[in-house]
Order: C-alpha cells, then structure tokens, then sequence
C-alpha cells in the first residue's frame, strides 16, 4: 500500500508516496534522484549509503523510510555551500587524495562530518576505529584517514 | 522484502494491541531490516517503537542503573552516569559495529534478538539485571533461553532493563574484525564477595562460567583464572574459529578482564 512520508533532507521539505518497505535509502536515491548517497553491500557493512540522520551518521540502506518521518536528513549534495564551495571535510579528501574510484567517499564524509564534531583532533587511531563501518577498496585507507584528521582539524578551525 | 503494514504506536498499550498474528516489533531495525531483506523475517505487520515517548532514556541511583529498551548504543556509551556507576557497561557499548550501527541499534533490540554473538547479554548476565516488559520482570540468569531465543512470550515488549551495580567489572572480546561481533566475549563482575563471569560468543547462548566464579570470589586477581581449562564440549564451531580456540579464548579473555577490572 502506498503511505506518504514527509522529511527535511537537505534543509528542504519533501514528501514522497512510497510502499511501507521502502527504505530510505530508495527514497533518497530515486524519488529525490539525489544519486551521491550509493548502495555497495544493501547489507549494512559498507558504510557507502551512510547520510545524516537528526545531526548522527547512520547507514540508510538499513533504515524503513517510514522511520525518518519528520527527520532531518543530510546527504552528501547538501554539504558544500550553495555557491559550490567545498566543505572543508570535502576539501581534505581532496587535498590529501582520499579517494580513487570515488564510490565510497560520500559515505566516508557523511561519517567523518560527524566523527569530526566530537572528535576536533583525532589521533590516527580514533580516525581508524571511527571507519570500522566503511569499506573502501580501492585507497588502503591511509590517506582516507589523512584526510579525515586534516578535515576534522579544519572543521574545528573554521568555527 | 515482503510487503508489511506499517504502524506507528504513540503509547506502550497502542503497541501492544497491535502485537497479533504475526507482527513484529521495530526498534533502531539494524537487525531486523536486514533479516527482512533476506526474507528470513516476512512479518504481516511492522510496529515501530521509535515514536513512543519515555522508552529511552537512562536512570541511575548509585545502586543501579536503568536503560529504557529504546535507548541507543551510542547513548550508553557516551553517558556520563553509566560512564561513572559501571564503565565497563558504556565500554561495551562503544565496542558494538561501528558508529553508524550504535547511533541506531538499541539495547531492547539487541537482547530481544539474542544473537549468540552479541555483547549485551554478557553485560546483562554478568551484572545481574531485570528485565522490565510490558507484561513483568525477568531474571538475567532465566532469560536467555538458547540461540535467538529468550523468555519473552508473543508480544511482549521490553521496557527497561536494570543493572546493578558492581564493584568493579570489566568486559574483554576478542572480536570477529569483519563483523565486530563477539567470537569470544567475556564480562567479568565483582560484587564484593561474589562474583559474575558471563561468556558470548563462545556457546550457542550466553553462559556462566562457575569455575572461574568461585575462583574469583575466593581471590579476585588474573591468576585465579588463567590456569582454568574450560571444555570444548558444546561451543560453538565455524569458519571463524574451532570449538577448543573459543575454550581457550575464554581463559585468555577472563583473564585480561580481571587485569582490566583491577586497573
Ligand atoms: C554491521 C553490524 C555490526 C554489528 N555488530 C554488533 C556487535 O559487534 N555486537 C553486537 O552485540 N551487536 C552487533 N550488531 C547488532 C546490533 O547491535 C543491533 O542493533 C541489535 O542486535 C538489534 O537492535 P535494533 O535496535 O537494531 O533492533 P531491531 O533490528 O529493530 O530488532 C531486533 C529484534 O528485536 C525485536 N525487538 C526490538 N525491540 C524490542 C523490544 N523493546 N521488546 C521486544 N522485542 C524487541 C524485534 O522485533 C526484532 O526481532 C551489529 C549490527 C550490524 C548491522
Ligand atoms: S549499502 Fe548500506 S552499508 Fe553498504
Ligand atoms: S575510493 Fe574506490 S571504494 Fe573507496
């Protein structure tokens, strides 16, 4: 049966008419068609379809969309400025080469922005502990945990 | 996934009454929502406990502490009165998944499940605590029944669960490093004059160890443990480790909980 389900994502309000199964990962992905938030495992181990949920990184895959009604979600569209300027989490990615093909990063940033705001100088091995839910297989992760710390110390600077 | 009816109770009795045939209970779904998915669950209906008020939330009155079904790991790991009456409570917490798991996964959810591996009812089983439905209390030590099984009758909900507190206590697991669950885990807690060691992982339910519980009431120190062999006879065996590794590692992990609960 079709429901309706009403949430913020991106500081917008939007409604969708969804089936009660759908999780809000679908909702994400193809009634908003906002594509950045990827699906690598569906079964809660990749980390890659990892958004903002009410301010707390969560994995969207293993969510029913009827469970965000009234939420706040972030995804990863919605973290640079308007004007198109990187967030600095993004920027440290960038800086540091924290990525290759590019699949897992938006996962990556969605947990490492929340990881940062209680974590304003990380050590390596908090950087590391933080990641135990997101797979990369491309970088080796050292310089996904590079960028991590600088971003998150960037983060800090930037308040 | 099959299709199911979704509801969103706002009270305890709404929930409750809902609770018929064959549907099933929704806390943070990081268990259930996976199982629906591989169509291991096809429940007729969904009951979603996330909106009922007063189900999270944590209490402490210097002799125990309370933690609403609802509440989240996250929320157990990071709260500064678990962290002073019993932080081997908020350190297991914080050693469940990973981040993105304990903002979501709860504590009613997890024991509900009873997954062999889990943390939970090591810490549950260990520290003594009642668990509060909406039909009673259940005792730690009746309510893990065996593998994915417990106490709870058809419907019934868990409300709260109260530990008490010890004097000293400590959890040590050896994790699986792609799961993070337990292939051992051992909580170990001293209560001044008696003592409780609660094993996950190592069985098909969590368990007892009453050796090593008399050997630390008589001297609570690592040495007490470290030269008990524990049988392999009935734990578990699988790709990740063989019956007599996990006999071995409960020794080791009692041990290195002993030593972490003297620290
Ligand atoms: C990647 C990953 C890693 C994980 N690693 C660990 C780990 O290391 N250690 C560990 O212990 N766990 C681990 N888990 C499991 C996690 O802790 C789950 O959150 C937990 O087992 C279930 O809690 P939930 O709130 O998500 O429950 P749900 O998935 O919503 O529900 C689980 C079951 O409990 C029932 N239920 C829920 N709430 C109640 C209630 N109040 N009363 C009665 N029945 C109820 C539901 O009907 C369902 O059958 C992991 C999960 C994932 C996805
Ligand atoms: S797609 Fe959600 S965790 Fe992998
Ligand atoms: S950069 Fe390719 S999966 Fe991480």
């Amino acid at each position: 049966m079709a429901v309706k389900v009403s949430l913020k994502v991106n500081g917008k309000s939007v409604s969708a008419e969804v089936e009660e199964r759908t999780l809000l990962v679908t909702v994400i992905r193809e009634n908003l068609r906002l594509t950045g938030t990827h699906v690598g495992c569906d079964t809660a181990q990749c980390g890659a379809c990892t958004v903002s949920m009410n301010g707390k990184a969560v994995k969207s895959c293993s969510i029913l969309a009827m469970q965000a009604e009234g939420a706040e979600v972030m995804t990863i569209e919605g973290v640079a400025k308007p004007d198109g300027t990187l967030h600095p989490m993004q920027a440290a990615f960038k800086e540091h080469h924290g990525l290759q093909c590019g699949f897992c990063t938006p996962g990556m940033v969605m947990n490492a922005i929340d990881f940062a705001k209680s974590h304003p100088n990380p050590s390596e091995q908090e950087v590391r502990e933080a990641l135990e839910g997101n797979l990369c297989r491309c970088t080796g992760y050292h310089n996904i945990v590079k960028a991590i710390g600088a971003g998150a110390r960037a983060m800090a600077a930037s308040k | 996934m099959h299709a199911f009816k979704y509801h969103r109770p706002s009270s305890l009795n709404d929930a409750a009454a809902l609770m018929k045939g064959d549907a099933k209970l929704l806390a943070g779904g990081q268990t259930l929502v996976q199982t629906m998915k591989l169509r291991l669950a096809s429940p007729s209906d969904i009951v979603d406990l996330g909106t009922i008020k007063d189900l999270a939330g944590i209490k402490s009155d210097g002799k125990s502490v309370t933690v609403g079904a609802m509440t989240r790991h996250a929320d157990v790991a990071h709260s500064a009165d678990v962290n002073k009456a019993i932080p081997a409570l908020a350190a297991l917490a914080a050693m469940i998944g990973d981040r993105q798991v304990r903002a979501m996964g709860t504590i009613g959810g997890s024991l509900a499940n009873n997954d062999p591996a889990a943390d939970y009812p090591a810490a549950v089983l260990a520290l003594n605590a009642t668990i509060t439905t909406n039909k009673g209390k259940h005792e730690a030590d009746k309510f893990f029944k065996g593998m994915f099984t417990t106490a709870l009758g058809a419907g019934e909900i868990i409300t709260a669960v109260s530990f008490q507190v010890p004097k000293r206590a400590a959890y040590m697991k050896f994790k699986n490093p792609a799961s993070r669950f337990a292939i051992v885990g051992v909580f170990v807690a001293d209560f001044g004059g008696s003592v409780r060691v609660a094993v996950t992982g190592a069985g098909p339910v969590v368990f007892r160890q009453a050796e090593m519980e008399k050997a630390l009431a008589a001297k609570f120190a690592p040495e007490s443990v470290a030269n008990i062999k524990v049988k392999q006879d009935g734990l578990n065996s699988d790709m990740h480790a063989s019956a007599e590794y996990r006999a071995h590692l409960v020794t080791v992990m009692a041990r290195r909980a002993v030593q972490a609960a003297l620290k």
